[in-house]
């Protein structure tokens, strides 16, 4: 079946790249380059934005504003938020892993645009600099990550508009590499692959780039007319000059709604690639894994006003917002139950890699259950933007996404250095992880059920307990980034050798060395039609040919 | 819209490492075209809705000359004739004629931008009038941007294809076809804000 | 499934349902209830809560015990077995969720129609309040459903207007203006909200009540409070600097000591109740 691909030429392009570590400070054209810049870039992010998590979090283990003064609080969470979605979670489960996996699951070399490819990696730097440095300058943006008008236009102008220009950078890079991930999906798919061939994750980084294609746009343009009106005095969304707030709000959350799944599938899919392997079995559902994926982008782009039940948005609006996104938990839940169904009679090893995953699961279910009691609106009323909403998200976020990034890490360490990450310390990294996230953020639900409002650098001092578990929650956080950052740096240099395979994976990436070879295969790229070839009463033969030369 | 054989095709797509194909930029372009309409879209939107729940007071209503505009798009929707025409011409290898079409195709593109200014002078509102008068300006300016964009496209291309040696030839199509597609998708924006804005 | 665990599956699951109706009436996870909508809002959460924990308790059973009676045990080679799907469990999980969707869809429907939440706001409030012919509402939460028939023209009638970073009461009756809303225990309550700078919201938790109060649109909130006290207003949208300190109280009385404190405060002195 496999087609025999001339010798790889390398071109004049590469001939100027420079190799070693140099290489990943480089405006590299490798995909596999730019997938680990992503990675490493992203969890810088992480760390900043998790720094000022703790000081958020610090400033709560007392009911009265004493830690900072009140607009550094705001501006430390907008910094905080916007930094955690556009910085971390979006560049790292799109930009990081898709970069890194979709050439080798389509069968292809590269990208196919490597050079925008890289470009829009370039523009996260800069961005981020950009909008952290706004802190220094003049006092960051501090409406929220939401940047609702009138209060971001009348809030100092100097830090809305570094944050405006800032997400604009950011969005153009998701826009570019969205196009980018289409593009070699749909048209760089080696010979012989039929699209329901492809792993999960392929089907899930397209949803996710329709997505992006279709909804990033929209948030730019809306971003445009909210800096005219901070700069030009225009009165799009200025009430006093006629202008209607609520407008923004449509626009903004048509964007940031799709957003949320802009995190997750690609988590959901990066899932689908770990559970198989670690349990020895296939995936199960592939089928209606893809139709549910397709059927979460569809029904995520009109779900949008589920943010706005309190906005004064008409009656039969809220109503049709309530079902719609109810209507979600359908598709979702079919995928954790064929994922629970992937776990069933399996071998699981039970590594690091899929404790994060099935960490995962608990987590994503909780978040998503209250997610669905937030959809109702008379529900919704009452919680509104308290504390209720951000354990929601933040069940989501970090126990869903970050969770899945954690997961990924221990599964392709070996992919990406050759090295094996020290399994006792990822099972603790796992365990304080675990304990300090869930101490965390289940305390804010009763807390936001109780009456206290988000954003609040000050509260009810019947919540102080409460919050202070809270506080230790993020503590523990903090503390378990520190084994997973002595266990990821010194297994570069002193890891046990992986080998090729180490998990005697199915899927392409693992069919060639190592970390791989600039053009990914030495030889032909293998023709992986049944990437989840797994389990017993099938031999394992699959129809995939590994590399016989290496 | 590229005649590629299949055997060509697949070879292509095989070496298709470092270098961009033509086929692939231009379904990039087109993905991209999709992600711009969908901004228009959000103005578009925007426009609508202020229109229909923030009504403006009588006095700040004005009623806005016809003859300029529909002049506008008559230039844009020939133009977008004539760029066709020079992108036959090149597929028939005549680059005397495909050179000829683009500078009138871009000449007509210079033309609108130039009546469009004399619009922008004429009208009795400014940028902060009111929202109506925002609104306008930020929809025709935005499209005006991307005509300006379009415009300078098209004299690269034209500049291109005048050396012999030049990168546009009847073999190397790629940069005419990705500058025609993106004049038309600009012409379709502006029938599509010419309808809500003036005549609706 | 062999029958042994069937039944061991429909007992656990028993077990839960009845632990979780239990926890849910017995847990005290909201505050008190002191209007009209709270106690029916109190009958939504205990569904949702029963629902929601079934969910994640049994999503999170199947992993745990997945993970322990699946698990590799040391010396063990080879794959699981290669079940790649399975047409009617997946129809299953298809339509057991959408069932439960749909019940509860239905369901916070039926509650949002008690509470007020669908009705027209405009027509019944125009004359309750003073507006402008002109002026257009933009929704709220209107009167509780049992209540409405009755109402013909609301007993007491605010008008709140909200700015950085305070709550003004303004009664039009007696030409009051207060820094604390006060309202008589038992009878209905209308609202007409307006801000005068950026968004600010009106929440009260022991009602169960959130309306944002929006710059250059006014919305509207009708309520009925049920128990005296004092109770906790909090704006919950972000206005600046200090919305944290953005709090006020509604002081829920006795229909006389309203009405003290309205004679008291009230500037035209021929106002009767
Ligand atoms: C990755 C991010 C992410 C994801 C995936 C989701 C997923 C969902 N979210 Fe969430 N959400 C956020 C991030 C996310 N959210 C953020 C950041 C905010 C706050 C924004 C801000 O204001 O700052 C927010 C806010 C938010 C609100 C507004 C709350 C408010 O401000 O008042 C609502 C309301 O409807 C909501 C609903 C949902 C629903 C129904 C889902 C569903 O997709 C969940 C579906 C999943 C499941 C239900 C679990 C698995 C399913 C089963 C096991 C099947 C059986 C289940 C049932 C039958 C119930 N979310
Ligand atoms: C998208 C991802 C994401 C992630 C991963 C997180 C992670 C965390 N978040 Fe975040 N959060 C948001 C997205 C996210 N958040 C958003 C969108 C908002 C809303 C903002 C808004 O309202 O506008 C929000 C708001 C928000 C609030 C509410 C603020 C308020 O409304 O007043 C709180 C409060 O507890 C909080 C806490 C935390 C904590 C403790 C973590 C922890 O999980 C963080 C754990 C990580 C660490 C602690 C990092 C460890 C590193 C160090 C300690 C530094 C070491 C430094 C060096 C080595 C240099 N977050
Ligand atoms: Cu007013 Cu917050
Ligand atoms: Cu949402």
């Amino acid at each position: 079946m496999s087609i025999s691909l001339p010798p790889s030429t390398k071109n004049n392009i590469e001939k100027l790249q420079p190799t070693g570590w140099l290489r990943y400070f480089s405006f590299s054209l490798d995909h596999k380059v730019i997938g680990i810049q992503y990675l490493v870039c992203g969890f810088i992010f992480y760390l900043i934005g998790g720094l000022l998590a703790g000081a958020i979090r610090i400033e709560l283990t007392s009911p009265i504003s004493d830690f900072m003064p009140r607009e550094v609080y705001n501006q430390v969470l907008t910094l905080h938020g916007t930094i955690m979605i556009f910085l971390w979670i979006v560049p790292v489960v799109n930009g990081a892993f898709g970069n890194y996996l979709i050439p080798f699951y389509v069968g292809a070399r590269d990208m196919a645009f490597p050079r925008l490819n890289a470009v829009a990696f370039w523009l996260i730097p800069p961005a981020g600099l950009l909008l952290i440095s706004s802190y220094f300058i003049n006092g960051a943006a501090q409406s929220g990550w939401t940047a609702y008008p009138p209060l971001s236009i009348t809030t100092p102008a100097a830090g809305q508009i570094i944050w405006i220009i800032s997400v604009l950078l950011l969005g153009g890079s998701s826009i570019f590499g969205g196009i980018n991930f289409i593009a070699t999906i749909l048209k760089l798919r080696r010979p012989g692959l039929k699209l329901m061939q492809l792993p999960m994750y392929c089907w899930a980084m397209l949803g996710t780039s329709i997505l992006v294609v279709l909804s990033t746009p929209v948030l730019a343009g809306t971003l445009i007319l909210l800096s005219f009106d901070i700069v030009a005095h225009t009165g799009f969304f200025n009430p006093s000059l006629g202008g209607n707030v609520i407008v923004y709000q449509h626009l903004f959350w048509f964007y940031s709604h799709p957003a949320v799944y802009i995190m997750v599938l690609p988590a959901f899919g990066l899932v689908s690639e770990i559970l198989p392997v670690h349990s020895r079995k296939p995936l199960f559902g592939y089928t209606t894994m893809v139709y549910s994926i397709m059927a979460i982008v569809a029904l995520g782009l009109v779900v949008w006003a589920h943010h706005m039940f309190t906005s004064g948005t008409p009656p039969w609006m809220r109503l049709f917002f309530t079902i719609a996104t109810a209507f979600i938990a359908v598709p979702t839940g079919i995928k954790f139950f064929n994922w629970v169904a992937t776990l069933w009679g399996g071998r699981i090893s039970l590594n690091s890699a899929i404790l994060f995953s099935c960490g995962f699961i608990v987590n994503f279910v909780l978040g998503g259950i209250t997610g669905v009691a937030l959809a109702q609106v008379p529900f919704d009323v009452h919680v509104h933007d308290t504390y209720f909403v951000v354990a929601h998200f933040h069940y989501i976020v970090y126990g869903g996404s970050v969770f899945v990034i954690f997961s990924s890490i221990y599964h392709w360490y070996p992919k990406f250095t050759g090295k094996m990450l020290n399994e006792k310390i990822g099972k603790l990294h796992f365990a304080i992880t675990f304990i300090g996230f869930n101490l965390c953020f289940a305390p804010q639900h009763w807390l936001g059920l109780n009456g206290m409002p988000r954003r609040v650098a000050e509260y009810d001092p019947q919540f102080a307990f409460v919050n202070q578990l809270s506080s230790i929650g993020a503590l523990l956080m903090a503390l378990s980034t520190l084994p997973f950052l002595w266990n990821v740096l010194y297994s570069i240099f002193k890891g046990e050798e992986s080998g090729d395979n180490p998990w005697k994976a199915l899927t392409p990436e693992w069919l060639t060395t190592s970390p791989p070879p600039v053009e990914n295969w030495i030889g032909e790229a293998p023709l992986v039609t049944e990437p989840y070839g797994y389990g017993e009463k099938q031999a394992r033969k699959a129809s995939s040919k590994p590399n016989s030369d290496q | 819209m590229t005649t590629v054989s299949p055997i060509n095709k697949q070879s292509n797509e095989l070496t298709a490492h470092k270098e961009e194909h033509a086929d692939h930029r231009l379904f990039g372009l087109i993905t991209f075209l999709i992600a711009d309409g969908m901004t228009f879209a959000g103005f578009f939107a925007a426009y609508l809705t202020f229109k229909a729940v923030n009504p403006l007071l009588p006095d700040a209503v004005y009623e806005l000359e016809l003859p300029l505009p529909t002049l506008n798009t008559i230039l844009l929707l020939v133009s977008s004739a004539t760029f066709h025409k020079a992108g036959k011409a090149l597929e028939k290898s005549n680059s005397k004629k495909c050179q000829y079409w683009l500078l009138i195709t871009a000449s007509l593109g210079i033309a609108f931008l130039i009546s469009q200014m004399f619009e922008y002078f004429t009208l009795p509102f400014g940028l902060t009038d009111n929202l109506y008068a925002s609104t306008f300006y930020a929809l025709t300016g935005f499209h005006g941007l991307h005509v300006t964009l379009g415009a300078i496209m098209i004299c690269i291309v034209w500049w291109q294809s005048r050396s012999p040696g030049g990168r546009v030839t009847a073999s190397n199509r790629f940069p005419l076809e990705a500058a025609e597609l993106y004049w038309h998708f600009v012409d379709g924006i502006w029938v599509v804000l010419f309808i809500i804005l003036y005549l609706l | 499934m062999p029958p042994k665990t069937g039944v061991y599956a429909i007992l656990i699951s028993l077990a839960l349902i009845i632990a979780c109706i239990w926890a849910s009436n017995n847990l005290s996870l909201l505050p008190a209830d002191a209007s009209s909508n709270a106690p029916i809002y109190d009958e939504l959460f205990n569904v949702l809560f029963v629902i929601g924990t079934i969910l994640f308790v049994g999503m999170t059973g199947l992993v745990i015990y997945s993970l322990i009676q699946f698990r590799r045990k040391p010396g063990e080679e080879g794959d699981g077995l290669a079940i790649k799907d399975n047409l009617p469990l997946e129809i299953l999980w298809t339509a057991v969720p959408a069932v439960v969707i749909l019940f509860v869809g239905l369901y916070s429907y039926d509650i949002y129609e008690r509470m007020g939440g669908m009705q027209t706001l405009n027509h019944d409030v125009h004359n309750q309040h003073s507006m402008s012919s002109e002026e257009r509402l933009w929704g709220g939460i209107g009167t509780l459903k049992e209540d409405n028939a009755e109402i013909k023209e609301f007993p007491i009638n605010v008008e709140l207007t909200a700015m950085q970073f305070a709550f003004l009461f303004n009664y039009p009756k007696g030409e009051i203006i207060s820094g604390e809303l006060h309202v008589p225990v038992g009878q209905p309550v209308s609202m007409k909200m307006e801000s005068k700078d950026v968004i600010h919201a009106f929440w009260v938790p022991e009602f169960r009540l959130k309306q944002d109060v929006i710059p250059g649109q006014p919305t509207i909130l009708n309520f009925t409070p049920t128990k005296t006290g004092r109770y906790p207003i909090i704006c919950a949208e972000l206005c600046g600097p200090y919305h944290g300190g953005m709090r006020s109280t509604v002081v829920v009385e006795e229909p006389e000591e309203y009405d003290a404190w309205f004679q008291k405060n009230s500037k035209s002195t021929e106002v009767e109740l």
